[in-house]
């Protein structure tokens, strides 16, 4: 048990250590969400009011989709280098020490978490810029929620990952599992107006829970000074108006299930891989 | 002692048998070659012995563990240098090494003193710091050795370590491991299909189509060819003349006559006294290991070369397939 733990723990340290020597990374990290705050999220709420929004602007309601988005790329990312250790051999000296290979994969679940941790500092930190006041508290329900979705993104992309060989494959998961996890997460639109069967794919999806969750967390500490509904809290109104799906308890435990399960999931496909 | 033992060992990829039925003793504190060409089933064995693959039949035993039913054991025992780097380049050559450490469960004084011996013994300690990814092909070689004996293992497994590097690279390496073994008195196990690495063994195993040809020294296995390689040059009936006198096969290529002969050197003087004023030359080769590979498979080791690269994708495709 000593050893497994030790072993996460020298993945872990791997993960960060490279991760913080590929600057490449970093600045795509804070560019990314940014671009799509700035550009995408001003360029829209100038243009479109969501239905029945009692004031929230789409750029409040875009900024803990743009959270699910970058926190979803940074955990695939870093689940998805199992195939380019493998491709440049670095695996071998993993899969060849006297090691339990569950703790290699839990190591690697727990680094991608890790980043997905920094992920979602850094959009905490650019949203003030864009006009979102946040508080402590929020905060740090906002870093729990990081960390479970990380877990859970990372396993899912472990899970995948340890069977493929290359790098081919690394297409096939943007276009067949990040975007489509993306698009029905309710991060562009809400649940509550998407026709049926979008409807059905979203309820499925577990992003949707994080970023249903994230705006639970976020509308919960501001109350509306506008439109003459002082004393009620925006939750209220978004809820009324379908940008809040579900309590935030439900999406907490539905992201944390799932995070437990598909860690399980990728800790049992990546021990019993071919090599 | 036999530290590697190996009993009707086969391995198959679909339909294609790789690893076809052979037994192998390795004796701790040897130098034990398996020489055979690209795709002969030399990684493959390496693999199985290093529980990186399951036999399909057979059993391997290696320091005492088969690698079966006790994997972990077997390499807790051995250090592996792969064929294609498995470094990670971002890291520092010491963060390499750290990290292999943990993972071997070396304590953190033990690895300290460790890793200056082993830098230092590939030569790479004033190195230690610098990323990986500045490292030349050798130099990463040579860090792979040194990552392989951080935890002191029974075994070292090279595969084909030398495989792309240049002759001075290649003459350093194998410097290393000669100094290696005889300090630790690590037994070591390689694969190579380069001739005159395969003469640095104590014993060598021939391989072609996965199974094994013939298994001792390089010394003797020459010895098999039935005696030396002789090439005289002269008139236009020497080869005949040889040939009725010594009772031997004789081959004229160009002028020259080639010839074998136990003992060559011992038998020149008497070839010149028995054809005084008939010889313009003489030339004593002893059979090298090329000729024996020859004797035994029937064809040469080099053939196969030129596609080497297509084999080794051939190979992976098949790996990825299963």
């Amino acid at each position: 048990m000593r050893l497994a733990l030790k072993t996460v723990y020298t993945i872990w340290l791997r993960e960060a250590k490279t991760f913080v020597r590929e600057k490449f990374r970093v600045v795509a990290m804070i560019a990314q969400p940014l671009l799509y705050l700035a550009v995408l999220g001003n360029g829209i709420s100038s243009g479109v009011t969501l239905n029945a929004s009692g004031g929230i602007n789409y750029l409040t309601f875009m900024y803990p989709g743009v959270i699910g988005m970058s926190i979803l790329f940074t955990s695939i990312f870093s689940a998805v280098s199992i195939i380019w250790d493998r491709e440049f051999g670095f695996l071998k000296e993993v899969l060849v020490a006297p090691v339990p290979r569950w703790a290699v994969a839990l190591g690697k679940t727990l680094g991608g978490a890790t980043i997905a941790i920094v992920q979602a500092t850094i959009l905490i930190l650019i949203a003030p810029i864009i006009g979102i006041h946040l508080s402590p508290g929020i905060i740090v329900e906002m870093w729990i929620m990081a960390f479970l979705i990380g877990v859970a993104l990372t396993s899912l992309g472990i899970a995948i990952a340890a069977r493929m060989s290359s790098m081919q494959g690394f297409q096939m998961i943007m276009n067949f599992l990040i975007m489509p996890l993306y698009f029905l997460s309710g991060a562009m639109f809400p649940l509550a107006s998407a026709p049926t069967w979008i409807k059905a794919l979203m309820t499925i999806n577990p992003l949707t829970y994080f970023v249903d969750g994230l705006r639970n967390i976020l509308f919960s500490g501001t109350t509306m000074a506008t439109g003459g509904l002082v004393g009620r809290t925006i939750v209220d109104v978004a809820t009324r108006a379908g940008l809040i799906r579900w309590s935030l308890i439900f999406d907490l435990t539905v992201v944390a299930g799932v995070a437990v399960l598909l860690t399980a999931a990728g800790a049992y496909r990546f021990s019993n891989q071919a090599e | 002692m036999n530290i590697i033992h190996v009993e009707n060992l086969i391995k198959k990829f679909g339909t294609i048998t790789a690893v076809d039925n052979i037994q192998l003793n390795v004796e701790s504190g040897q130098m034990f070659g398996f020489l055979g060409p690209n795709g002969a089933g030399k990684s493959t064995t390496i693999k199985i012995l290093a529980t990186l693959l399951r036999p399909t039949a057979g059993k391997a035993v290696v320091a005492g563990f088969d690698v079966l039913t006790n994997p972990n054991e077997v390499r807790r025992s051995i250090g592996l240098v792969f064929q294609d780097q498995s470094l990670d380049d971002r890291l520092t050559a010491q963060e390499n090494l750290w990290f292999h450490a943990m993972l071997y469960d070396l304590p953190s004084s033990v690895f300290v003193e460790r890793a200056d011996d082993v830098l230092r013994l590939v030569d790479l300690l004033d190195r230690r710091h610098s990323l990986v990814r500045t490292f030349s092909g050798g130099m990463k070689r040579r860090l792979e050795i040194a990552r392989g004996l951080l935890h002191h293992p029974k075994v070292l497994f090279l595969d084909e370590p030398t495989l792309g590097l240049d002759p001075q690279t290649r003459n350093a390496i194998w410097k290393h491991v000669k100094e290696l073994r005889e300090e630790k008195g690590t037994t070591i196990f390689m694969t190579t299909h380069y001739m005159e690495e395969a003469e640095h063994c104590d014993r060598i195993a021939v391989i072609d189509h996965g199974k094994i040809q013939a298994v001792d020294s390089p010394a003797m296995l020459k010895r098999m060819i039935g005696g030396d390689k002789i090439i005289v040059s002269g008139d236009e009936a020497l080869a005949d003349d040889i040939k009725k006198a010594y009772n031997v096969d004789v081959q004229k290529i160009g002028n020259d006559v080639h010839f074998q002969m136990a003992a060559g050197a011992e038998f020149v003087p008497r070839l010149v006294s028995d054809l005084a004023g008939r010889i313009k030359s003489i030339q004593v080769k002893e059979p090298s290991l090329e000729d024996v590979f020859l004797r035994l498979t029937g064809h040469s080791i080099r053939v196969q070369e030129g596609s080497s690269l297509d084999q080794l994708r051939q190979a992976a495709q098949l790996w990825r397939r299963r």
